[in-house]
C-alpha cells in the first residue's frame, strides 16, 4: 500500500510539473532569451539554457534602445492612474455608501453601467477630446480617461458596506464628522481592498495598449514601454532587444504578482463567484 | 454577503443639511471622468455614424442617415471582420478556460508546496499583449528552433493566411488561461465541502466526482469564465498589431472588428465607418453579457 501512495503521489507532482513547464514556457523563453545573443537565440536545435549568459541585450536596450524613457513613463502614467482611481473610487464610494444626496440611486446605476462599455468602442470621440483639449500627445492624455472606474467604486462601496454598523455607531458618539470617520475609520478597515484595486489599477495602466498607441502618435518621447516594445519588436533580427524590454516590462508586474497574489486575486475575481 | 450588508441601513448615517451636497461633491470627479470619456465619447459614435466625415479634415460632415450603417452590415469586409473575430474566440476561449480547468483542479489538491504551483499557473495573467505577442513570435518563428525541435514545421506564421489568426489567438489563449485558473479555483474553493465530503464517504472515485459532482456545481464559474474569455478575446489588439507589425501581412485573415476600427481610424480616416464598427463591437460585448446574466438569473432561480 504505501509503495502504491507513494507512486501516486509522484504521479500528482510529475503532472503538475509537467502542466506548469508548458504554461511558464513562454515567460522561460522571454528570460532565457534576454540573455542569449541573436545567434543562440535563432539556433537549431533551440539553445533552452543559456550557458554563456550576457547581459549586453539590456545595455543595448536602455543605450540605444532608449527604454530607461520609456520606463520613466510608464511608472508615471501608472502611478497617476493608480492613485487617481483609488482617490475617485474612495471618494465617489463613500459617498453612496454612508450619505443621502438627491439622484443617489440613478447615479449609483450611471457608474456601474460604464463597465458594460469597453474603452475600446470609446476611442474614436475620446482621440477627438484630447485633441480639443490640447492634451493629445502628452502625460495627460495617457492619464485623464482612466481616472475613474465603475470597478472601483463597487469594489470600494462593498467594502464600506461590509465595515459593521456599531463601528459608525461609535465614531457618531464620539463626535466624528464624515471626513474623519472616512479617513480613521472606513478606509483603514477597507485597506485589503483598496491594495485590491491599486494592484489592479497598475496592472491594467502598465499593460495599456491601444490608447497609448493612439494617443501618443509620433511623440515617442511619452511613449510607455508597450510602445517600446512595439517599436524594437516584430522581426526575428531584434529579438534579444525586444526580449530585454520584455523583461522589463514584465518583472514590476510578476513582483506584484507574487507578494500581492492575494490582492490581485480578490479583484479578477470579484463578481466571478457568488 | 447580503446579510452583512443589510447591517447598513439605507446607507445614510451622516445627516446634516449639507450633506447632499457633500454627497454630490464626492461622486463629482468619478462623474466627470464617465461623463466625458466614457459615455458623451460612446454616445458620439452614434452620431458619427450617422454623418459622413468629408474626405479632408476641416472640412464639416454631413448628415448621410443610416447609410453608414447599412453599408457596413452589407460589406464583405465587415462580415469578414465579424467572422475572424469569432474564429478568434473559438480558438481563445476554449483552450482558456479547459487549461485553466485542468490547471484549477491539479491545483486544488492538498499537496506540499501547491502554493508555487498556483503562483506559476497564473503568472501568464500579469503578461502584456505586447511582451505575450513579441514572445510567441521568437518561439513560433520558423528562424528559432523551438518548434522544429517539437517536429513541427511551420512556414512564416504571422504573414500566413492559414496561421496568421490562429497564432494569435493562441498567444490570446496563453494570456487568458493565468486569468481562467484564477477564476476557476475561486469558484473551486467556494463549493461547499460536505458534498466533497459525502461522495468521498459513498465511494466515488476522484474521476466520478469530478464529473458527476465538481463541474456541475462549477458549472456557473466556467460559464462566467467563459464570458470573461470572449470580452477579453474581442477586446485583443497588441497581439495582432505586433505580429502582424511590418511582416507585411495581408489583413483580410486578422482583421479582427477591433482591429478593423483601428485600421478605419488610423490608416484610412474613416470615422464615420470606424463609429458604426464600434457600435457593432459594443453590441456583440453587450449580447454575451446579457447572456451571461439570464443564465446567471436563472441559477439563482435554481438555487431557491
Amino acid at each position: 500500500m504505501p509503495t502504491k501512495r507513494l507512486a501516486r503521489t509522484i504521479s500528482r507532482y510529475l503532472l503538475l510539473v509537467v502542466i506548469a513547464a508548458i504554461v511558464v514556457f513562454p515567460l522561460y523563453v522571454l528570460f532565457s532569451g534576454s540573455l542569449m545573443t541573436l545567434k543562440e537565440i535563432s539556433s537549431i536545435p533551440p539553445q533552452l539554457i543559456p550557458l554563456h549568459p550576457v547581459w549586453k541585450s539590456y545595455s543595448e536596450a536602455f543605450n540605444t534602445g532608449n527604454l530607461g524613457q520609456y520606463l520613466a513613463v510608464s511608472l508615471g502614467q501608472s502611478a497617476l492612474i493608480t492613485v487617481g482611481q483609488v482617490v475617485t473610487s474612495i471618494s465617489a464610494a463613500f459617498a453612496f455608501a454612508y450619505i443621502a444626496f438627491p439622484f443617489k440611486r440613478i447615479l449609483f446605476a450611471l457608474m456601474l453601467a460604464t463597465s458594460m462599455i469597453p474603452f475600446e468602442v470609446t476611442v474614436i470621440a475620446n482621440l477627438q477630446t484630447v485633441h480639443s483639449l490640447h492634451v493629445d500627445e502628452t502625460m495627460q492624455g495617457l492619464v485623464i480617461p482612466f481616472l475613474a472606474t465603475g470597478f472601483g467604486i463597487f469594489l470600494m462601496r462593498q467594502a464600506f458596506m461590509q465595515i459593521p454598523k456599531e463601528m459608525h455607531e461609535a465614531a457618531i458618539i464620539d463626535g466624528y464628522g464624515p471626513w474623519k470617520y472616512l479617513w480613521r475609520v472606513a478606509v483603514p478597515l477597507a485597506r485589503p481592498s483598496v491594495a485590491a484595486l491599486a494592484v489592479f489599477g497598475f496592472l491594467g495602466a502598465w499593460n495599456q495598449y491601444l490608447w497609448p498607441l493612439l494617443e501618443t502618435g509620433n511623440n515617442t518621447s511619452i511613449q510607455t514601454i508597450q510602445m517600446g516594445i512595439r517599436q524594437v519588436g516584430g522581426t526575428i533580427s531584434t529579438a534579444n532587444l525586444t526580449l530585454a524590454a520584455g523583461v522589463i516590462a514584465t518583472a514590476p508586474l510578476l513582483v506584484l504578482l507574487v507578494f500581492f497574489q492575494k490582492h490581485l486575486i480578490r479583484s479578477l475575481t470579484a463578481g466571478a463567484v457568488k | 454577503m447580503s446579510a452583512r450588508a443589510s447591517l447598513v441601513p439605507g446607507g445614510s448615517v451622516f445627516r446634516r443639511r449639507r450633506d447632499g451636497w457633500l454627497g454630490l461633491a464626492l461622486v463629482l470627479p468619478a462623474l466627470i471622468i464617465f461623463a466625458g470619456f466614457t459615455y458623451y465619447p460612446f454616445f458620439k459614435n452614434f452620431q458619427m455614424g450617422l454623418f459622413k466625415a468629408a474626405p479632408f479634415p476641416n472640412l464639416p460632415s454631413h448628415y448621410v442617415g443610416t447609410a453608414q450603417f447599412t453599408t457596413m452590415l452589407g460589406s464583405a469586409d465587415f462580415l469578414d471582420s465579424v467572422k475572424s473575430t469569432v474564429i478568434y474566440a473559438l480558438i481563445t476561449v476554449p483552450l482558456g478556460v479547459i487549461g485553466g480547468l485542468v490547471m484549477a483542479v491539479l491545483a486544488h489538491q492538498k499537496l506540499r508546496g501547491i502554493r508555487i504551483f498556483r503562483t506559476i499557473f497564473s503568472s501568464s495573467v500579469v503578461s502584456s499583449a505586447a511582451v505575450a505577442a513579441v514572445v510567441f513570435q521568437v518561439i513560433l518563428s520558423p528562424q528559432t528552433g523551438y518548434l522544429q525541435a517539437l517536429g513541427i514545421h511551420l512556414p512564416d506564421i504571422t504573414s500566413s493566411p492559414t496561421w496568421g489568426l490562429p497564432a494569435m489567438a493562441l498567444v490570446s489563449a496563453w494570456q487568458f488561461v493565468g486569468l481562467a485558473f484564477i477564476i476557476l479555483t475561486a469558484g473551486l474553493q467556494s463549493l461547499p465541502d460536505e458534498i466533497m465530503e459525502a461522495s468521498r464517504v459513498d465511494g466515488a472515485t476522484a474521476w466520478t466526482r469530478l464529473w458527476r459532482i465538481t463541474f456541475p456545481l462549477l458549472s456557473p464559474t466556467i460559464f462566467f469564465c467563459g464570458v470573461v474569455g470572449v470580452i477579453f478575446s474581442l477586446q485583443s489588439f497588441g497581439q495582432i498589431d505586433i505580429m502582424i507589425g511590418t511582416s507585411g501581412a495581408t489583413y483580410t485573415h486578422t482583421n479582427v472588428l477591433i482591429y478593423a476600427i483601428y485600421r478605419l481610424l488610423h490608416v484610412s480616416q474613416n470615422t464615420g465607418l470606424a463609429a458604426c464598427y464600434s457600435i457593432a463591437l459594443f453590441v456583440i460585448t453587450l449580447l454575451v453579457t446579457l447572456i451571461q446574466f439570464r443564465l446567471l438569473e436563472r441559477r439563482v432561480h435554481y438555487a431557491h
